[in-house]
């Protein structure tokens, strides 16, 4: 809807950043502005704050800064989106997670889940579910909860039937799931080999090594210097040969990091750590 | 009206159901020398690997690519606003994509790009929106409008559905007007 009541100039915008930087440690500098603005008109909007409002009610509210952090950021995600993705990493990819005997994937920005459950389904048909494991991570505790829980409502899983289709995997979603009234439950094999937990690309380092890296549509979300610190993150948490996958319009335009990154599938932006 | 256009550095188009064709008309029409960016966001559904780019590229004399996050806006080429993405604009002249929620049951959204065009490019766009079943891209025109863009609905009675150019005109976001031939009048001018 338009946001006609609501104006913020974009010396507010920085204002505000400043703000969150000092008071809670979070650094949104490097976040693309026109999306950061189109956010903080949402939040002002539902919750019905002038902008001096915010400003008080963030240095003064702790609670209500986890709210903000959860409106700031977006949430919306989707189980096997961009099913032809799928398609490809289980052809180019699996086969490669295969010769592992443990094979450990990061899929960073993962939200409310989706993807990481996504993911399991995969590398269960692919039978690898006893030799991987999953670790999803995101800024935000309040996502990273329902991320665990892994209840999504029906009609979010009625509406996720189409993308499983077109990735040709066999059965339909829901066989991975309990259904209960109008909440469907991730069934319990597929959340064994997971775990969640909060870390910022920002300003989080190294944490483990992995085989897979998956970070997709996060990129857009940040300017391309902080993409880039975010791809040398990444590039040190892969092992030699490891992959890692973008969103479907997320490309990789450094030099320096095209040396370093072997392009597996151009149009499903997978990647390959090549050099040192 | 005829002077704006020779001035303007963004052409933004806005389309949904019943747009297709006078959208594809539009795009073989312009010529490879136009000097100015144009940006054509259409509804359509997510999956449905649409032949939209194939068959606009092939009839296209300008450059023609769907946006990916970050490229830099070029004259003389069209570009469209992928599915499943919203579509801004940012201060430095560069796209930014976004999964957020769908506006008007539409992402793309007609609304969120013409917005944010309108906070970066000012009285330098002009917007043309076409036919459609919703009232996206309306709130859109008026922030042009504001903005001093030249925001142009196309005639009701000419529209497939006229719901979409209906909603503009109706909050006054329409600056103009205008019929399909005279659309082609204007693109042609020089």
């Amino acid at each position: 809807m338009s946001d006609t009541a609501v104006i913020i100039t974009s010396a507010q915008i920085t204002e505000l950043i400043d703000l969150v930087k000092r008071v809670h440690g979070f650094d949104f500098s490097g976040y693309t502005k026109a999306s950061l603005k189109r956010r903080v008109v949402r939040i002002m909007q539902l919750k019905k704050l002038e902008f001096y409002d915010l400003k008080h009610i963030l240095v003064n509210d702790q609670h209500f800064f986890q709210n903000f952090l959860e409106e700031i950021t977006v949430n919306v995600t989707e189980m096997f989106r961009d099913p032809s993705f799928y398609k490809a990493l289980d052809l180019q990819v699996m086969p490669y997670l295969s010769t592992y005997q443990h094979a450990k994937i990061w899929c960073a920005g993962c939200s409310t889940g989706e993807e990481v459950y996504s993911l399991a389904i995969l590398l269960r048909e692919a039978g690898l579910s006893k030799k991987s494991f999953i670790y999803g991570t995101d800024i935000n505790t309040e996502v990273l909860k329902e991320a665990r829980k892994g209840i999504y409502s029906l009609r979010s899983i009625k509406s996720y039937a189409e993308n499983y289709q077109f990735t040709g995997l066999k059965g339909s979603i829901s066989d991975n799931f309990t259904i209960l009234y109008d909440a469907a439950s991730i069934h319990n094999e597929l959340k064994q080999n997971t775990l969640f937990s909060v870390h910022n690309l920002v300003s989080d380092d190294v944490f483990n090594e992995f085989q897979l890296i998956s970070c997709r549509n996060v990129f857009i979300y940040f300017e391309t210097e902080l993409q880039e610190r975010i791809l040398e993150l990444f590039y040190k948490s892969l092992c030699p040969l490891g992959y890692l996958c973008l969103g479907s319009k997320e490309t990789i335009r450094s030099d320096a990091f095209k040396k370093k990154f072997k392009v597996i599938n151009q149009k499903e932006n997978i990647y390959q750590k090549i050099g040192a | 009206m005829l002077e704006r256009w020779r001035t303007t550095e963004v052409l933004l188009l806005g389309g949904s159901a019943g747009s297709f064709k006078l959208l594809f008309q539009i795009v073989k029409f312009l010529p490879a020398n136009l000097d100015k960016t144009v940006i054509i966001v259409i509804h359509r559904k997510r999956n449905f690997f649409s032949e939209i780019e194939k068959l606009f590229a092939e009839n296209s004399r300008m450059l023609l690519r769907e946006i990916e996050d970050k490229d830099i806006l070029n004259k003389n080429t069209i570009y469209i606003a992928p599915a499943n993405y919203h579509t801004l604009i940012e201060k430095d002249g560069y796209f930014s994509l976004d999964v957020s929620e769908a506006v008007w049951y539409s992402k793309p959204s007609i609304d969120v790009t013409f917005e944010s065009a309108a906070e970066i490019y000012k009285e330098r766009c002009m917007a043309i929106l076409l036919s459609g079943a919703n009232q996206d891209g309306a709130a859109g025109m008026l922030k042009l409008r504001e903005a001093g863009a030249v925001t142009i609905a196309q005639h009701p009675a000419d529209a497939e559905m006229d719901e979409m150019p209906a909603a503009a005109i109706n909050i006054d976001a329409a600056a103009y007007i205008l019929r399909t031939d005279e659309i082609f009048k204007l693109l042609q001018t020089q």
